[in-house]
């Protein structure tokens, strides 16, 4: 018996796909050129799976900040702030995201995954309740599986189903948590956020939601999908990312609860990692900025949402319940999810892969997200790559051909 | 206390049946993932229509040690009598 033996079957699968073609979770980009565009052995490739949402990570003034914060402060902060302290951006950061959401606390974590990882592990501990969405992200059930308290999950955005599981929970003691994401990361719906947060009214508890995926893509003012929602005042944490519309790396978590700060000193995901080198805090600074500057950014970004979401409907793809910058189409089975894939890359259209079980329902899926860099044409583009290699594998009939 | 576990063992069976789409049987000592197939996900779909079936939330926690339909059924019971 060998340490990796119990894991045969998952390299079994691995290699019936890598056999197919190309291995989607390998590919190698020669260059990347422009937020929305690569190039893959050679070809010039469009990037449309990337997260990339306001195609910021070739923002002039962030790169700007960034060279000056690496020449000025050096490559790293080489240890964790408990430990190193703090240089004074990771403050202004936290001073920036605070005002931005209008909270009183902001605290800047190392990557999105251990914000989620610190924040639940810590939030509730033994003989508290935490309450997840079905198809949370894995760093929502990963720290859900480092901390101590009781783990329930509700049918994906049912509210219903939540005041079910709190209702159970009547009478017994403990602290509730809920957790919903702003926009799922799968097929890109949006949480019922107004009821559940009347739940969480109604019955009491804590909620908290992920907005790594709305944040600068819902909302007036890109607050995410708690202000598109109205029930800011409701959703007593937010936890977000730097490395979708901030183009770089980070998480965060803000929140007006009193005694926030505790967390510095007891939540091991941020205590025990170096914390954001000067030149990836100096960037998402002016990111954020540009993201508050630039509100037309979000319009040309739903307006490309719209022209793919469209698109690929009419030409007879299973999509997502709506359009979203996340667009995903489902496939008939893996063996033709992975070979539409391999033809979209040979036909110089980069998406992302997702197969069982990190898809929903079991099924497999094409997972699109869309840039507010994207021209229209390259979303023409993707549209009629799509169409030709979607009819010679049978996955839509070819006689769809409505789009525009 | 038999037929409480007769009637959980049941409702493994029948949760299992219609989440895989086959009509399974199910006894104490069947492996959930092995001798059903199931996988991680489709345990989540069988939990869910459990909880459904006997009113209680089942804690991923505590799902954590279930390999057969008797560790399942078990646990059923555990929560019932609890609550």
């Amino acid at each position: 018996m060998g340490l990796f033996d119990k894991h045969l079957a998952y390299r079994d699968a691995y290699k019936a796909i890598q056999q197919a073609g190309a291995d989607p979770f390998t590919v190698r980009f020669d260059a990347v050129v422009s937020p929305t565009e690569g190039v893959v052995e050679g070809r010039p490739t469009i990037l449309l799976g990337t997260n990339n949402y306001l195609g910021l990570t070739f923002d002039e003034k962030a790169i700007a900040a960034s060279v000056k914060a690496v020449q000025e402060r050096g490559t790293g902060t080489t240890g964790s702030r408990i430990a190193n302290g703090s240089f004074e951006a990771h403050v202004a950061l936290e001073t920036a995201l605070a005002e931005f959401y209008g909270r009183k606390h902001a605290m800047v974590f190392t990557t999105g995954y251990q914000a989620n990882l610190g924040v639940l592990s810590t939030l509730v501990g033994r003989g508290d309740h935490l309450i997840l969405d079905a198809d949370s992200h894995a760093s929502i059930y990963d720290g859900s599986r480092l901390g101590h308290a009781e783990v329930i999950r509700f049918r994906h955005n049912d509210p219903e189903d939540l005041a079910k599981r709190l209702r159970r929970l009547k009478d017994v003691p403990g602290e509730r948590l809920i957790v919903v994401e702003g926009i799922y990361s799968m097929i890109g719906d949006t949480a019922p956020l107004k009821e559940i947060a009347a739940v969480k009214r109604e019955m009491g508890g804590y909620l908290l939601v992920d907005e790594a995926h709305s944040m600068g893509v819902l909302g007036a003012t890109g607050r995410g999908l708690a202000e598109a929602a109205g029930v800011e005042d409701d959703v007593d944490f937010i936890v977000g990312t730097f490395s979708k519309s901030l183009g770089a790396i980070g998480g965060f978590c803000v929140s007006n609860l009193d005694d926030f700060d505790v967390m510095r000193v007891i939540c091991r995901p941020y205590m025990f990692t170096a914390s954001l080198p000067p030149a990836v805090v100096a960037s998402t600074l002016v990111a954020l900025e540009q993201m508050i500057a630039k509100p037309h950014l979000r319009e040309q970004l739903n307006s490309n949402a719209c022209r793919l979401y469209d698109g690929l409907t009419a030409l007879g793809f299973v999509t997502g319940p709506a359009a979203s910058p996340i667009v995903a189409a489902t496939m008939p089975d893996v063996e033709r999810a992975i070979a539409m894939w391999n033809g979209l890359l040979q036909s110089g259209v980069y998406l992302n892969l997702a197969l069982p079980p990190a898809t929903p329902d079991s099924r497999p899926l094409l997972r699109a997200s869309i840039s507010a860099a994207h021209t229209h044409e390259q979303i023409d583009q993707v549209l009629k790559v799509f169409a030709e290699v979607g009819t010679a594998l049978g996955v839509i009939d070819g006689q769809q051909r409505a789009f525009a | 206390m038999d037929t409480v576990t007769d009637l959980s063992l049941r409702e493994i069976g029948l949760a299992t049946s219609k989440v895989l789409g086959r009509t399974v049987e199910v006894t104490n000592d069947t492996h959930i993932g092995r001798d059903l197939a199931v996988d991680s996900l489709a345990l989540m779909n069988i939990v869910m229509e459990l909880e459904d079936a006997f009113d209680i939330s089942i804690p991923l926690d505590r799902l954590a040690a279930v390999e057969t339909a008797g560790d399942l059924s078990k646990l059923i019971n555990d929560l019932r009598t609890k609550a």
